[in-house]
């Protein structure tokens, strides 16, 4: 009997969730997609497919997006790593620190567009900062079209602003569950703080790196409004052409087509994620 | 429509500023007698794309509609791609939905018509018949066929704004209230030369309206069409034109979408763009800024005219409201009103009154200027798109990207988007329209 | 900067060398967190005008109250707080109810399909909000949940119910189960064992997927928008609206929108502090 129950258990606190999932996203998910490769006569095509390769964005799209989360997510992994071991070391006041490094939490992408477009343009914070301190002499335009390094520079800061947030409570919490006995045992050994983040505190800090990982990238496959804010036109990315065909073009075939790579970009890169960081079931047991 | 009933769209426009308007125009309601609705006292909700701003959505709601003596209306503002769906979704789900009456561009109309999700207001046009509804606007309202889909609420045009600062810098012998695009080219480059500053503006962000300006101003300025000449000789010619001012042009011009902002600012001090998205500069600076009527290329001084209408889905839970909430806002007062709060045009015959705010009175006089010039020539939005009218603006803009922005080749990439145009107006069956004169068949690329 | 500092004055001994060091860089990065928040406060107490000054003004030297009084008082901004704050706590609750039993199946359990599980939790999550909206809509006025608060709380608990199954899954198994298996052996039934032992020890974490939950409904404008007419969210009632607006009101919508999202995080901070045993 008790064995039994154990089996069913696992499936049983799945379920809700599982028919919640698939009752409001699923479900509309797969109608969504089958706009990618079925036509309006309820033909498979891929001629929406065709189209979208050859649109004048989607190479642009494609690289823009991956060359942002490849600059973005290894920087937040890195600026939250150093503000959640900080906050863990509890000097006095961690508690305040931590409160401020969750704050950019609370604020949404189109919020941070707004603010760093104050920030970068040209009569803006940064320029108003830089004049003062006698840096430059004169106003520069850092968003100009013709300064691809420069829209790339200005949105890796403002994302890594925004999001990092999300990464550090992640991996705060993470910290919270390794025992103290740990630090001790490496302080006792001698380890130096370096050796010891790098091989004790690291491998027991997986888990909630991967979670991290995961949930950071995803997000940042779908959010461009502070890519639109800050770059206008000049740095398609995918999401931002799902949404402009959707919402601008009202064409759903093609939107669905950059949905559907979104998609399976995202996939790769989780699959990829669960492989390298995957949990073995002898950690899972722990 | 025909040339010369454009040109008659263009004397009454703006009538207002000039001479007496253009009678109404529809013969009565057609042969389809439309039902006017009960009153079913039910409180409803207006959507709208336009008064986006929130000092303007609260002078709708405080000022506009300050005398409505009807049932609750609630004032909403959305993007046109929510209030489509809004739409679409009540009318897919059948019955009554919340949205009692919508107030479009008339371009933002095109799929919800095409969706056949609006009432037939042509009774209501007969009623409203002696407060003088511009013709021409009503026409268009028909798309085509005989119902009254919108009736015209409000209208507005682009014209171009200038800080007093530019001025001194003006090529000699131009005249700045009859501009030509190559003196505003020698104007934007003497003021690089002199000052080192790229000070000429574009609205190229995401929000901007810059397809509207090659739309409405630079094509048919340049070659005397949109769609029919637009790999024209003439074409590549203006194309180079643009890329010559986009050289003294702000660089940062790809994150502007509201030309007022960066001229208050005074990251631009010359700049075109639509009325309502320089008006908050003309109203806070009336002194530091003039306001003049476009420039006028080889074939003329063409404008856009911008017609905001009213329509009433089916699904709408109360249509006689809807339907008193439409004679409310075509009231001589309540145009008056829109236009003091919101600087949006009346499309009736209604006086101006003369204590008009500063920066009012400057847009009013440009635009005044602009409708009445010798050369001037007025276009719609684009007509009969349908659901194409989205891709038919970024094709639009994405041919402003590759040749001015990337810098590609003109000829190669028109040729490239000349086939993207042509497949679309094939989907959308669409005849010419505005620039490009009358057709049978459907417009294409020549 | 401060190592370098620190290092130049050798008498320093090195328990003072890591406090400087600690001290230095956690100020350090909350200067870059706050800058930009003083940066939004300004422009947003600043005259409707001044915020098109230049240079800008870098002190606050002439507040106003201005703007900020123009946006609250605009229609429809305190209903939509209301709104936005219900949708939210309905959210969290339906998502960690749901959420964290899947999660916990998932860290306690080697069960067959469940790598597929994780997935299509997962996948659920890959695809833009805003292209799935018609269809929700549709099904959603035919149910009587258009615009209305729950509606919006079902979809954004949807869209927040991965995240919470992922968080606590990482917090389960992080929580030893040998300690739960000991309480069983004790005579602790499984939902006792849970209750008493594994649960609190993942409080912190559950709090953590509530913060997330909170963020995720409190910003999403997609759904929102869509799926709402008269009961708006706050961003839905202004997010679009301010990308359109004057300059000054982006900024006072701004700094609003960020509000109370901080003093909600600043009362969740306090009860992960407790649940630390830190001080």
């Amino acid at each position: 009997m008790w064995a039994r129950t154990e089996e069913i258990l696992p499936y049983a606190l799945l379920l809700p969730s599982l028919v919640f999932l698939a009752l409001l996203i699923l479900i509309p998910m797969v109608q969504a997609l089958l706009l990618a490769i079925q036509a309006d006569s309820g033909e498979f095509t891929t001629a929406y497919l065709q189209r979208m390769a050859v649109d004048v964005n989607f190479n642009d799209a494609w690289r823009n997006t991956l060359l942002l989360i490849v600059l973005i997510v290894p920087l937040q992994i890195v600026l939250a790593l150093a503000m959640a071991l900080l906050v863990n070391s509890r000097f006095k006041g961690h508690q305040w620190f931590l409160y401020v490094y969750a704050i950019p939490l609370a604020i949404s992408d189109l919020a941070a567009g707004i603010l760093w477009l104050a920030v970068f343009t040209e009569r803006g914070y940064l320029n108003t900062a830089a004049q003062g301190l006698g840096i430059v002499d004169q106003a520069k335009v850092y968003l100009s079209f013709e300064n691809f390094g420069g829209l790339v520079a200005a949105i890796v800061i403002a994302e890594s602003w925004r999001a990092t947030a999300i990464v550090m409570v992640i991996l705060v919490a993470g910290l919270q569950l390794i025992p103290r006995d740990f630090f001790e045992a490496a302080d006792l050994f001698g380890a130096n703080r370096l050796r010891r983040t790098l091989y004790v505190v690291l491998p027991l800090l997986r888990p909630s790196l991967q979670s991290a990982l995961i949930i950071r990238t995803i997000f940042a496959f779908q959010t461009f409004a502070v890519v639109l804010a800050l770059a206008g036109r000049n740095m398609p990315v995918i999401a931002a052409e799902a949404y402009s065909w959707y919402a601008n073009n009202r064409d759903a075939h093609l939107a669905a087509s950059y949905a559907l790579l979104l998609l399976g970009l995202t996939i790769v890169f989780t699959f990829v994620y669960l492989r390298v960081l995957g949990l073995r079931e002898a950690e899972v047991k722990r | 429509m025909r040339r010369s009933s454009m040109r008659a769209l263009a004397a009454a426009t703006f009538a207002i500023f000039i001479t007496a308007c253009a009678t109404t125009g529809t013969s009565g309601g057609g042969a389809v007698a439309s039902p006017t609705g009960n009153d079913t006292g039910k409180d409803f909700a207006f959507q709208s794309t336009q008064f986006s701003p929130v000092p303007e959505q609260e002078a709708m709601r405080q000022q506009i509609l300050k005398n409505w003596k009807g049932v609750g209306v609630e004032f909403i503002t959305d993007q046109e791609a929510v209030i489509i769906n809004n739409i679409t979704a009540e009318a897919k789900a059948g019955g009554t939905g919340r949205i009692g009456i919508i107030g479009l561009e008339n371009g933002q109309f095109s799929s919800i018509v095409a969706g056949n999700y609006l009432q037939d207001l042509s009774k209501v046009t007969d009623r409203n018949k002696d407060k003088k509804i511009n013709a021409d606007m009503l026409t268009l309202g028909k798309f085509g066929g005989s119902q009254q889909l919108y009736i015209p609420w409000m209208q507005q045009t682009y014209f171009l704004v200038a800080n007093k600062q530019a001025l001194q810098y003006l090529p000699s012998g131009a005249d700045v209230n009859a501009l030509t695009y190559d003196q505003l080219i020698a104007w934007a480059k003497n003021i690089f030369d002199k000052t080192g500053q790229k000070r000429f503006g574009w609205p190229v962000g995401t929000n901007g309206l810059i397809h509207r300006l090659l739309q409405g101003y630079w094509y048919p300025s340049y070659t005397g069409g949109l769609v029919t000449t637009f790999k024209s000789p003439e074409a590549v010619t203006m194309w180079n034109k643009i890329k010559e001012l986009w050289q003294y042009s702000n660089p940062q011009s790809t994150t502007y979408a509201f030309m007022q902002e960066p001229l208050q600012s005074g990251e631009v001090w010359v700049a075109m763009d639509h009325g309502a998205r320089l008006i908050n500069v003309l109203k806070a600076k009336p002194d530091d800024f003039i306001a003049v009527p476009a420039p006028a290329g080889p074939k003329g001084r063409y404008y856009m005219s911008v017609v905001i209408g009213l329509g009433i889905p089916k699904t709408t839970p109360n249509q006689g409201g809807a339907e008193k909430l439409i004679d409310y806002l075509l009231q001589p007062d309540t145009q008056i009103t829109t236009f003091r709060t919101n600087s949006f045009f009346p499309v009736i015959d209604a006086q101006m009154p003369a204590d008009l705010d500063k920066g009012l009175k400057l847009e009013a006089d440009a635009v005044a200027k602009q409708s009445s010039a010798k050369d001037g020539k007025v276009v719609p939005l684009p007509v009969g798109l349908g659901s194409q009218g989205g891709p038919f603006n970024t094709a639009i803009l994405n041919t402003f990207q590759r040749i001015v922005v990337k810098g590609e080749d003109p000829s190669t990439v028109l040729n490239e988007q000349a086939k993207i145009i042509n497949d679309l107006l094939n989907t959308a069956q669409a005849k010419c329209w505005g620039p490009d004169g009358t057709s049978t068949s459907t417009c294409q690329v020549k | 900067m401060t190592a370098v500092a620190a290092a130049r004055s050798p008498r320093m001994n090195a328990r003072t060398w890591d406090r400087v060091l600690i001290y230095g860089s956690a100020i350090l990065l909350a200067l870059w967190v706050l800058v930009p928040f003083y940066l939004i406060f300004l422009s947003a107490f600043s005259r409707p005008n001044d915020v098109f000054t230049y240079p800008k003004p870098l002190l606050p030297t002439d507040l106003s109250t201005e703007t900020m009084q123009t946006f609250l008082n605009s229609t429809g901004v305190f209903a939509s707080v209301i709104n936005s704050i219900a949708v939210a706590v309905l959210t969290i609750v339906i998502s960690l109810a749901f959420g964290a039993p899947a999660g916990y199946a998932l860290a306690r359990f080697t069960f067959r399909g469940r790598q597929a599980v994780q997935l299509v939790i997962l996948a659920s999550k890959m695809f833009p909000v805003a292209i799935l909206s018609i269809p929700l809509a549709v099904a959603f006025l035919r149910l009587g949940l258009y615009d209305n608060v729950l509606g919006i709380a079902l979809v954004h608990s949807a869209m927040a119910l991965p995240f919470v199954v992922l968080v606590t899954a990482g917090v389960f198994a992080g929580v030893s189960n040998e300690l739960e298996e000991a309480a069983m052996t004790l005579g602790c039934s499984r939902l006792t064992a849970f209750l008493r032992v594994a649960l609190p020890l993942a409080l912190p974490g559950l709090a953590a997927a509530a913060i997330f939950t909170f963020v995720i409904s409190w910003n999403e404008v997609f759904a929102s928008s869509i799926l709402t007419l008269r009961q708006r969210t706050l961003p839905a009632l202004v997010l679009f609206a301010l990308q359109q607006s004057p300059l000054y009101f982006k900024f006072a919508g701004g700094f609003f929108m960020v509000m109370p999202a901080i003093v909600f995080i600043f009362f969740m901070r306090r009860y992960l502090l407790n649940l630390w045993g830190g001080r």
